[in-house]
């Protein structure tokens, strides 16, 4: 045993949990509407949210208690029990599996004695998964204390890692190299290409007008980046025509909550061409006429922070952000950061606005659409990262130029976030209309060890596409994407593939409506059943109608795409689904055998005849 | 006066309704468990999913408009709503027999309108404690289906806020407001509007065992389809009056 084990918070260490309520609730002035960032900072000094901590918070912000825990219980990254001081996240999505990481996972638990997802009171270190951090192209990741990101991890490192938490050695102190997150630019194209945009689309924008920079946005026919391919100009006008509550003008949101597994674009976008993302923003503020920008940043990203934030002050100084931008009377617009806490939903805009209001992350009912009631009933303009970017070289260079690139349907370019089986993974960018092939060709899919038999594009949300449609195009009138683009060659298990998704789903669902939530759970059951064994044709019968249950009747996007890996991979992999169907009689998931170990034991008999014989 | 057509019918309805508010005042039935005329939109159960003009939506949800074609009791929904059903049955712990509720309860009512016959899916059994702190009311969360409605009363009309939601996917419950989180410390008083709205048995009046026998009791005298609506629901307009808060589930 170590002798220097912490001690479990005295009463003096309350007094010191009420300082620390006081300062940052303090910090908020007290806004009910900033309960997630609150409780985020405020975890972040007590490494988790007691009771005891709930009802200070509560307190100081005048919201009952219940709707306080309902918060904090809502999202992954709050701890209602206490985890230990090293707190390690793994990364859980498909491709970080396929790098190794379970078994990583493993070894780090064997060697600090610990069980993932049961905090062992005392114990220096806690380990649990967590959905996609968005390193997919250097993994296996890992989030630390929801604060730092580890990459590239291996059986070495491991190791080193759990001797540094042995020797209690501050994370500050751990190696920076481990850190390192790196931006593999592999293709740029006009958004990844151009210089850091420091005014240039701002002033075109304030000498072309409001109006005419709206026409340029028409004429540049951009779509959505986010996902669902919403016109932009569409958007931004019916925000303007929206009328303004009395207590506040119109809202620009960035959506940089990037969850969907396999998507890791928009990092790379904030961190080489922040300024861009701001700069279209506050070019979204000139059009519908907006002071006040709110950037969503999922809290896996809470690394950027510190940098995002001197770009912000660099912005200021520089007259391209708050009062009076570029000496123009009446053009003020100022933004903030606020940090997500681990949840998927959050990235569907309506949910996003509830979370950045302080609330769960439930969706709205729709209509009224954020452009008529969005942030606080103001009209918001909720847009992607990407979407931002390409607006401010739009402002720069004129719609035509962008309507002149990619398809008929889809102007411009997309960035790609490949990862899995290939030998070159990272960012991507090419103009619309480029081949599945084209893209497997350049990351090196079908070299050397690798031949890709299934992309996943756009994520588990998106489509799974088999090689006899590799030759189908990128773009919304064929294969449309929110930008992940996973690889996966003839030696993956395409069943298993499904199955991690449908398990993500599940853990994102954010419980609301009935279908999501016990569907998702059912759908992993099922699955789970048919990995473990146990699977008959029925399964698959059960399995077939869910899927068409949830396609229509949930509440939001999340459910109504949750069971698409397992549709596609149904139609185009059957046979990793036969193998596991074949009883043509119904077998039960439930496993009376082992469901009588208990008996076992307690009589202590294990021979032949105190089991059932199981049959196939 | 402007209509949609439901299921073949014409139905009038006004500036504001849903599809679900306009059909209940005109004494429709469009199947649903967490919807309530006095209470704010949810959308939670999924149960009222109806097509219109052949696209799937929630008449709770839906503003009713002129050019709507809705199909309702079609044998498609009502399937999608029997399985709605079993999952709530699965999800929960519903032992119908021993239940106080049994005959009054809107999920079992509907289940039968909707001809559910079995569970279908596996049961979760979830271990979920019951709340018998307070002296009138006792709350069997085994029972809770989500559906809100005592969130929304508690806040809208007994403004107490005494229930919460907490948890998130499959984990997702029920939250009482209280410094011990049971219902005794909190404002809740047998009187208010949230003691009287829950659909299922999940908070219920205690020492009022079978007062009603079985065979007497609201669906044993004409199934959910068939109620009088407008003699059950005290208005199905957003009303003002206070007094006629046993309807759903009463
Ligand atoms: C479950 C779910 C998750 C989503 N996640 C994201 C996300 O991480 N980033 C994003 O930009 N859009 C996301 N969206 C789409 C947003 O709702 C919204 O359409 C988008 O932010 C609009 O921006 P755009 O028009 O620029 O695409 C998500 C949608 C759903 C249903
Ligand atoms: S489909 Fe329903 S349960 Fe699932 S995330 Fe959306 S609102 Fe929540
Ligand atoms: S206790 Fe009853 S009214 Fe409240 S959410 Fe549960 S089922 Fe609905």
């Amino acid at each position: 045993m170590m002798t220097t084990i912490r001690m479990q918070p005295t009463d003096s260490g309350s007094d010191s949990e009420r300082q620390i309520v006081e300062l940052v609730v303090k910090r908020y002035d007290s806004r009910k509407d900033a309960l997630v960032q609150i409780l985020r900072e405020v975890q972040a000094e007590t490494h988790w949210l007691s009771r005891k901590v709930l009802h200070l918070v509560a307190a100081a912000v005048g919201l009952t208690p219940a709707r306080v825990e309902g918060v904090a219980s809502f999202y992954h990254f709050f701890h209602l029990q206490p985890v230990g001081r090293y707190h390690f996240l793994w990364s859980d999505n498909v491709i970080d599996r396929m790098l190794g990481s379970r078994m990583l996972a493993r070894e780090l638990c064997r060697l600090l004695h610990i069980v993932p997802g049961k905090p062992r009171q005392a114990a220096p270190a806690s380990l649990d998964f967590t959905s996609c951090t968005g390193l997919g192209d250097q993994g296996p990741a890992v989030l630390l204390n929801q604060h730092q990101v580890l990459t590239r991890l291996d059986e070495l490192r491991v190791v080193e890692i759990a001797e540094l938490v042995h020797a209690r050695v501050p994370i500050e102190e751990w190696p920076g190299e481990w850190q390192r997150v790196d931006d593999q630019l592999r293709r740029p194209d006009v958004l990844l290409a151009s210089p850091a945009a420091q005014g240039e689309a701002l002033r075109a924008t304030l000498a072309r007008g409001a109006e005419a920079t709206l026409d340029e946005i028409v004429i540049s026919r951009l779509r959505g980046r986010g996902g669902a391919g919403f016109s932009t100009a569409t958007k931004w006008r019916a925000c303007l025509h929206s009328p303004c509550p009395a207590h506040g003008g119109r809202v620009v949101v960035c959506n940089a909550d990037e969850g969907e597994p396999g998507t890791f674009k928009d990092r790379v976008l904030l961190t080489r061409q922040a300024d861009a993302v701001f700069e279209g923003m506050t070019v979204a503020a000139r059009v519908i006429g907006a002071t006040e920008g709110l950037v969503y940043l999922r809290g896996e990203y809470r690394y950027m922070l510190e940098t995002l934030q001197s770009v912000l002050e660099q912005r200021r100084r520089d007259q391209l952000l708050g009062r009076q931008i570029l000496g123009v009377d009446g053009f003020n617009f100022d933004l903030d950061i606020h940090v997500g806490a681990g949840a998927y939903v959050c990235g569907e805009e309506s949910a996003l606005i509830e979370s950045l209001e302080g609330k769960r992350g439930t969706p709205r009912i729709r209509p009224p659409f954020p452009v008529e009631r969005g942030y606080l009933d103001r009209p918001t303009v909720v847009n992607n990262v990407e979407t931002f970017c390409a607006v401010t070289r739009i402002a720069q260079r004129g719609g035509a130029w962008w309507s002149a690139i990619g398809t008929a349907q889809s102007s411009g370019t997309k960035i790609h976030s490949v990862s899995g089986d290939c030998a070159r993974p990272g960012i991507y960018e090419y103009p619309f209309g480029v081949s599945i092939a084209q893209i497997l060709e350049d990351c090196g899919a079908n070299s050397g060890a690798h031949h890709a038999q299934a992309v996943q594009v756009g994520g588990p949300s998106g489509l799974c596409l088999a090689t006899d449609e590799f030759e189908r195009c990128i773009g919304f009138e064929d294969v449309p994407t929110a930008g992940a683009f996973m690889v996966f060659d003839e030696t993956r298990d395409m069943f298993e593939t499904a199955r991690g998704f449908a398990h993500f789903f599940a853990h994102e669902s954010c419980g609301f409506c009935t279908p999501c939530r016990v569907g998702t759970e059912l759908v992993v059951r099922r699955m789970d059943k048919l990995a473990k064994g146990h699977g008959s044709i029925f399964d698959e019968t059960e399995l077939r109608e869910l899927e068409s249950l949830l396609h229509g009747t949930t509440h939001c996007g999340l459910g109504a795409t949750a069971t698409n890996p397992l549709r596609d991979t149904l139609a185009r992999f059957r046979p990793a689904y036969e193998q596991r169907l074949k009883s043509p009689t119904f077998t039960p998931g439930f496993d009376l055998d082992a469901e009588l170990a208990a008996a076992r034991r307690v009589t202590g008999r294990d021979d032949a005849d105190a089991h059932l014989v199981w049959q196939e | 006066m402007n209509y949609f057509t439901l299921d073949g019918l014409e139905v009038p309805f006004e500036e504001g309704d849903t599809l679900m508010s306009a059909a209940r005042r005109e004494g429709h039935y469009v199947p649903h468990l967490c919807w309530h005329p006095r209470l704010g939109q949810s959308g939670a159960c999924r149960v009222c999913t109806v097509k219109v003009n052949g696209r799937l939506a929630a008449a709770c949800t839906t503003r009713a408009s002129a050019d709507q074609m809705v199909e309702n009791r079609t044998t498609e929904l009502d399937a999608k709503r029997r399985l709605l059903l079993q999952m709530l049955f699965v999800e929960g712990n519903h032992f119908c027999p021993g239940c106080e509720k049994s005959g009054d309860c809107l999920l079992q009512a509907t289940a039968y309108e909707m001809g559910m016959t079995g569970p279908r899916f596996e049961e979760f059994y979830p271990d979920r404690p019951l709340d018998a702190s307070h002296p009138d009311t006792w709350i069997d969360f085994d029972r809770c289906i989500l559906c809100k409605l005592c969130v929304r009363a508690s806040t809208e009309i007994d403004h107490k806020n005494v229930f919460a939601i907490g948890g998130h996917g499959i984990d997702t419950h029920l939250v009482v407001d209280s410094p011990s989180g049971k219902l005794v410390d909190s404002r809740f008083s047998a009187d208010d509007f949230a003691a009287g709205v829950c659909p299922v048995g999940a908070i219920l009046p205690k020492r009022r065992g079978f007062v009603i026998p079985i065979h007497e009791r609201r669906f044993d005298r004409a199934p959910v389809a068939e109620e009088s609506w407008l003699e059950n629901d005290a208005s199905t307009r957003e009303s003002t009056d206070d007094t006629g808060g046993h309807d759903e589930g009463a």
